[in-house]
């Protein structure tokens, strides 16, 4: 089993609940509208070029991205890019993704996180939302707004 | 000097925080040894032979007196009263106990510093010419554009987990004193055309075990599309960059392998989605910055004490021909303090040290000291009348070696005496040969020579870019040092080559010592510096003293 990390609280998996899905990207048809199905998810490795995303971001409902280790940080990027291409449904990461990296992937775009039972049982929901707090800090969000740290 | 915003105090201060709380979470349990590793890299504190070593960043190399006596502080307080100045404008601290290390940051950010992104598999401190904002040959200061670096890099949250390091630097002269060519960016400010200032972008530069010079990947690049454009390139590598084997992880190696056109096509794609992501040009955010970083109000007065010392002292006129460089004020000298006393640690210096230099430079040098790439500090901004006082200030603290760029001022890594991956010691050999030379009494003929050692292929002491490099590595559990000749880390870049088989602990004096004799009797003049001599000559006159007994290596290998 898993568990869900949004908004720093613990969750039930909410998408699958409501009937969603997760479908291997590699088996997709190659026009996602042909595949129909209302909750509509696909699940990308993460070796892929995310420009071929571009056909399906406006047409699926949820993008899940793997992260095999914490150190792999190839998601981060997958998820920005999909953002930037205009992608508003559901961007779950999953794997191995530890609380301190939490911050990291929300502002990356990811809307919540799927964790292992044992990983939840290290880290407890405390720590997943004390991480989620320290997001109000950040040099990046800033810089793309303009606003470089400088006024004297 | 850059002085940290609100803005930078706050993240500062939450990082300290956190750190603190990552800590306590390793020793209860919640993050694993695997998990914490990258995080403690993430705030500079590696695990070494003896203990932890924490490194702290100096941004661009800038420190005033304030964070000089703070950094002396720490090396009293938490170490054994000094610290070691490194090949990245970083400080370390080789003694610290875990469990002081948050306060140690605590310490640093009272100051303006930390030790954020010194370490771990992301961008890494920027580091910037030396000569900033000082240098005669400089065509803008490079700092404002490295801080803005700094701001962008600092806490990104696509960055943080690269496939493997990633090091930035940047050069506002023509003359490269910052190896923009061994980074994994290298940026050189330069004016096209129209006159306007922008940067040369290079990529894929880097020593370690696979050395490569770096590509021009944009030959012009507008101020304002620099952190869009940064982002593209680290984007690119972030997803495409091998993490199958973190020996060829490194952004050359993609380069290498995909070609320097296919990374330049994915780049510039990615770059046209990017930049509508800053809403504001960078040319405008530097400029803000850059306020910062103005000149100081010199002191024009020039009295006759400088020239009076030049005549009455002859080991002050060696030191101004040595340690000093032009300033674009002609009433003033850049003076370069030497970390690399005879038979010291390169890039070692006390407490005691740090405060007289902290005192110098309040008095004199308009609060201004550098880190130099080379281990050495700089007083940027000395009156030349203040320079005979300084001078004496500074023989008094031991910091008067008059060696800049000479056959004594070497780079070394910390080798097997502090280094977990090192092969072979450094700092002994560094020693020895300073020691020898002094002996001889040559060093001053023998003119410009950059010896830089490495204690294993990874290539920390930058062996491949010395006019002598010296690589020591294990052969069958005896030290063995191999020597490459004509390296050069400047615009004249140049990977050193190998004169062939290595030579044993004891015989690698007595080589270097042949190599210089070799050049002493072949330069044409003596304005021929060893690398113009070795340009001119090649290899084959320096091997043919080295191994006198054959054109090969088997006869040394088997004896």
């Amino acid at each position: 089993m898993s568990v869900i990390i949004r908004d720093g609280k613990f969750h039930q998996d909410d998408w699958m609940a409501s009937g969603g899905s997760f479908h291997d990207f590699d088996a997709m048809p190659l026009r996602p509208h042909d595949f129909e199905l209302d909750h509509l998810g696909i699940d990308v490795p993460n070796s892929i070029d995310p420009n071929s995303l571009s056909g399906f971001v406006g047409e699926v409902s949820a993008i899940r991205i793997p992260f095999p280790s914490f150190a792999d940080g190839r998601g981060f990027s997958i998820a920005r890019v999909v953002r930037r291409m205009g992608f508003t449904g559901l961007l779950r990461a999953h794997g191995h993704i530890i609380c301190e990296q939490y911050p990291l992937a929300v502002r990356a775009g990811f809307d919540e996180i799927e964790i292992s039972d044992e990983l939840a049982r290290r880290q407890s929901e405390a720590l997943w939302a004390d991480a989620l707090a320290r997001i109000n800090v950040t040099y990046l969000e800033r810089l793309q707004a303009g606003m470089a740290s400088a006024a004297a | 000097m850059y002085v940290y915003q609100e803005f930078d105090e706050a993240f500062v201060r939450e990082r300290v925080r956190q750190f603190r709380g990552q800590v306590e979470k390793r020793v209860d349990g919640a993050l694993s040894e695997d998990e914490f590793r990258p995080l403690r890299l993430m705030n500079g504190l590696y695990l070494q032979l003896h203990a932890y070593m924490l490194r702290i960043a100096i941004p661009y190399g800038s420190l005033d007196s304030a964070k000089m006596r703070q950094l002396a502080f720490l090396a009293d307080k938490w170490d054994k009263g000094y610290g070691h100045f490194t090949t990245r404008q970083n400080i370390q601290f080789n003694w610290p106990q875990l469990t002081d290390v948050p306060d140690m940051l605590e310490a640093l950010a009272d100051v303006g510093m930390h030790s954020i992104q010194t370490s771990g598999n992301c961008v890494r401190n920027v580091t910037a010419d030396h000569f900033a904002g000082a240098a005669a040959d400089e065509l803008e200061d490079p700092r404002a554009t490295a801080e803005l670096i700094r701001q962008w890099s600092t806490d990104h949250p696509e960055f943080q987990f690269l496939p493997r390091k990633f090091k930035i630097a940047i050069t506002g002269s023509p003359n490269d004193r910052a190896v923009t060519r061994a980074h994994d960016i290298g940026i050189r400010m330069i004016e096209n055309d129209a006159g306007e200032t922008g940067f040369e972008i290079i990529v894929g530069g880097g020593l370690g075990r696979s050395p490569f010079e770096g590509k021009v990947l944009r030959d012009f690049l507008p101020k304002d599309h620099l952190l869009p454009y940064l982002e593209a390139v680290l984007q690119v590598y972030n997803l495409a960059g091998r993490r199958d084997n973190k020996f060829k992880a490194r952004i050359k190696i993609l380069l290498h392998e995909g070609g320097l056109e296919d990374f330049r096509e994915r780049t510039e794609k990615a770059f046209e989605e990017i930049r509508a992501r800053f809403e504001r040009p960078a040319g405008e955010m530097i400029d803000a910055i850059a306020k910062w970083f103005e000149p100081p109000v010199f002191n024009n007065v020039q009295t006759h004490a400088f020239d009076k010392a030049l005549d009455a002292n002859p080991a002050f006129r060696s030191f101004v021909e040595t340690n000093t460089d032009e300033h674009r004020n002609p009433a003033y000298a850049i003076v370069t303090v030497s970390l690399k006393p005879i038979g010291g640690t390169p890039g070692d210096a006390t407490a005691q040290q740090m405060r007289v230099m902290a005192d110098i430079a309040e008095e004199f040098g308009h609060d201004e000291i550098r880190v130099s790439h080379e281990q050495n500090l700089i007083l940027p901004h000395i009156r030349k009348a203040d320079l005979p006082v300084v001078y004496e200030r500074l023989r008094e603290a031991g910091l008067a070696t008059a060696n800049a760029g000479l056959i004594s001022d070497i780079i070394a890594c910390p080798g097997m005496d502090y280094c977990t991956l090192a092969t072979a010691r450094s700092i002994p050999i560094a020693q020895q040969i300073a020691t020898r030379f002094d002996e001889l009494k040559l060093e001053h003929e023998i003119g410009p020579l950059k010896i830089k050692i490495s204690g294993c292929i990874n290539a920390c002491g930058h062996h491949h870019v010395g006019h002598i490099g010296i690589l020591g590595l294990d052969k069958a559990g005896a030290e063995s040092y191999q020597i490459t000749l004509g390296g050069d880390a400047t615009e004249t870049f140049a990977l050193g080559e190998r004169t062939g088989p290595g030579f044993g602990a004891d015989e690698i004096i007595p080589a270097i010592e042949t190599i210089v004799s070799t050049y002493l009797d072949l330069r044409d003049s003596e304005e021929e510096t060893f690398l113009e001599a070795f340009r001119r000559v090649g290899m084959t006159p320096f091997k043919e003293k080295l191994y006198p007994e054959g054109k090969s290596g088997e006869a040394r290998n088997a004896a």
